[in-house]
């Protein structure tokens, strides 16, 4: 099998089956102390494809992401990123993997002694043979492309809590991941910031034909920007499908949640 | 009491895990050499200003205090042996590693249990950055570096200022007094106390690294971290200066 690097980051590319779906979860538990969080999950995230996974707060959404992306170690179950099993996997593999995956936390995380820019040309600096001044003009692409243009030497800590999910977007999107992963992306906004982060979720979807997982409590926002969701509820999943589908729904909890908006 | 004991014990076992971490991140290649020398700016030359007063005012005050005393016995030229043995023995090292473990410990505690409760160390560890190589091994290595350097520039102003505070008395050129000074002092007076910082300064870096790494609860836990950082430094600090002066004591005798 031959070795392909990223033309622009060196990154080489997972090596896959292209007819595997990139995220694979099955019988996924997690529990924290007696409290079980996520009690025998399966999921699966198909190529290109935005599934957004719904439910109240505190029911392990987060939580999910965070195994996904090897934050938190898994109690059982299997779970498959980019054709690698990562439960039990050792740092280094799993560093490697992470390269592939973008993640764009809840408050956007962005590094408060960094600028936007050298926020979002971090990764760049990390893991690719880029000179400098191409991480900066990459770095403001990316910016460009989630409409930060200005304010790049600005620190975060300078910026409003939109433009931050923003950058934390660009620098998500930095590495070119074929996944990325969003934890509650329009939560705190707006409904006009909200709706322009969901409408970029779209755009990136199709520009970059990312496989997406967005924990979302935003119906509204879902049904916009995700091909499928997911309904979690008390540590499992109560319902999936498209929107439609979950209208049809006659379980009480999902008619409730589609109804209140989460 | 039960649950101190238990709570006492799990501290332990996880800064074990934390070091056992913090070790494989520090030698396994790539290694971070522009944030060691980074943090090497960060932790020594910002606390040289203040390492540097701390050593004077030791260095004023041991000269104030010791020649009356020795005046008394008719000992006073003394003096100047009396300042340069204190302040090399034990002086100098200790006040550095208080100095700093206030400075520092308070500095990196805060720094990190901001970052771990913003979820910055998070965003780190997902982007495929080690936080242990990249934000711990290279501040408790900088310790380690840097605080025996602070420790010579502390014992150089001490000496310096012991020797403005006795002059003003009782004038003395520097060099007489230096000369006199170093008369008696061996290497094993000089070169031993002044390692011994640097494991003065692992306990700094590892014991705020740690705390800050395992902050929870906010703004008020970073607040927690960063008092926690300073009383466990100074206090491991303290205890290490105990077994330390034994066990040179033991290695090169009197």
């Amino acid at each position: 099998m031959t070795v392909q690097e990223h033309p622009r980051t060196g990154i080489v590319a997972p090596q896959e089956d292209p007819h595997e779906a990139p995220i694979q979860v099955r019988g996924l538990h997690k529990a924290f102390g007696t409290q079980k969080v996520l009690d025998g999950i399966d999921l699966e995230a198909r190529r290109g494809e935005t599934l957004a996974v719904l439910g109240r707060s505190g029911t392990g959404k987060s939580v999910l992401l965070k195994v996904l992306i090897g934050l938190q170690p898994p109690d059982g179950g299997s779970v498959r990123i980019a054709g690698h099993e990562i439960a039990g996997i050792r740092v280094e593999e799993l560093n490697e993997i992470r390269k592939h995956i973008g993640f764009l936390f809840q408050q956007a995380a962005l590094y408060d002694s960094l600028t936007v820019e050298q926020n979002v040309a971090f990764p760049l600096t990390r893991h690719t043979r880029m000179k400098e001044q191409e991480r900066k003009q990459r770095a403001r692409e990316l910016l460009a492309s989630v409409g930060m243009d200005r304010d790049i030497e600005k620190l975060p800590s300078e910026i409003s809590g939109g433009m931050q999910k923003r950058v934390g977007l660009a620098r998500a999107l930095a590495l070119d991941p074929e996944i990325v992963l969003f934890d509650e992306p329009t939560a705190g906004l707006d409904s006009i910031t909200a709706a322009e982060i969901g409408r970029l979720i779209v755009d990136q979807k199709k520009q970059r034909n990312i496989t997406a997982v967005v924990v979302t409590h935003d119906i509204r926002g879902a049904k916009f920007f995700a091909d499928r969701l997911l309904l979690l509820h008390e540590g499992k999943i109560l319902a999936e499908g498209a929107y439609a589908d979950l209208e049809k729904s006659k379980e009480p909890f999902v008619k409730d949640f589609l109804r209140d908006g989460g | 009491m039960g649950r101190l004991l238990i709570s006492g014990f799990e501290w332990f076992g996880d800064l074990g895990i934390f070091c056992a971490r913090l070790v494989r991140a520090a030698f396994t290649p790539p290694y971070e050499w522009r944030e060691l020398i980074r943090q090497c700016d960060a932790i020594g030359a910002k606390s040289l200003p203040l390492v540097a007063l701390a050593g004077a005012a030791t260095g004023v005050v041991l000269s104030l205090e010791t020649r009356d005393s020795l005046i008394r016995f008719g000992a006073k030229s003394l003096l100047p042996t009396v300042i340069v043995y204190s302040l090399i023995r034990e002086s100098g090292p200790i006040i550095t590693g208080l100095i700093v473990s206030g400075r520092i410990g308070a500095g990196i505690g805060a720094e990190l249990g901001s970052m771990k409760v913003t979820e910055q160390i998070d965003a780190m560890e997902a982007s495929a950055v080690d936080p242990y190589k990249y934000l711990a091994a290279t501040r408790v290595l900088a310790c380690i570096l840097m605080i025996p350097l602070l420790t010579v520039a502390a014992d150089f102003f001490g000496m310096l200022m012991g020797w403005l505070a006795n002059t003003l008395a009782d004038p003395i050129s520097l060099r007489l007094f230096l000369v006199s000074g170093f008369q008696t002092v061996a290497f094993s007076d000089f070169i031993p106390p002044t390692l011994k910082t640097a494991v003065f300064g692992l306990i700094i870096g590892v014991v705020a690294c740690f705390q800050g790494m395992r902050t929870r609860g906010g703004t008020e836990g970073v607040g927690r971290t960063a008092t926690s950082s300073v009383v466990l430094s100074s206090l491991f600090v303290i205890l290490a200066d105990v077994v330390l002066v034994r066990l040179i004591l033991m290695i090169w005798p009197l």
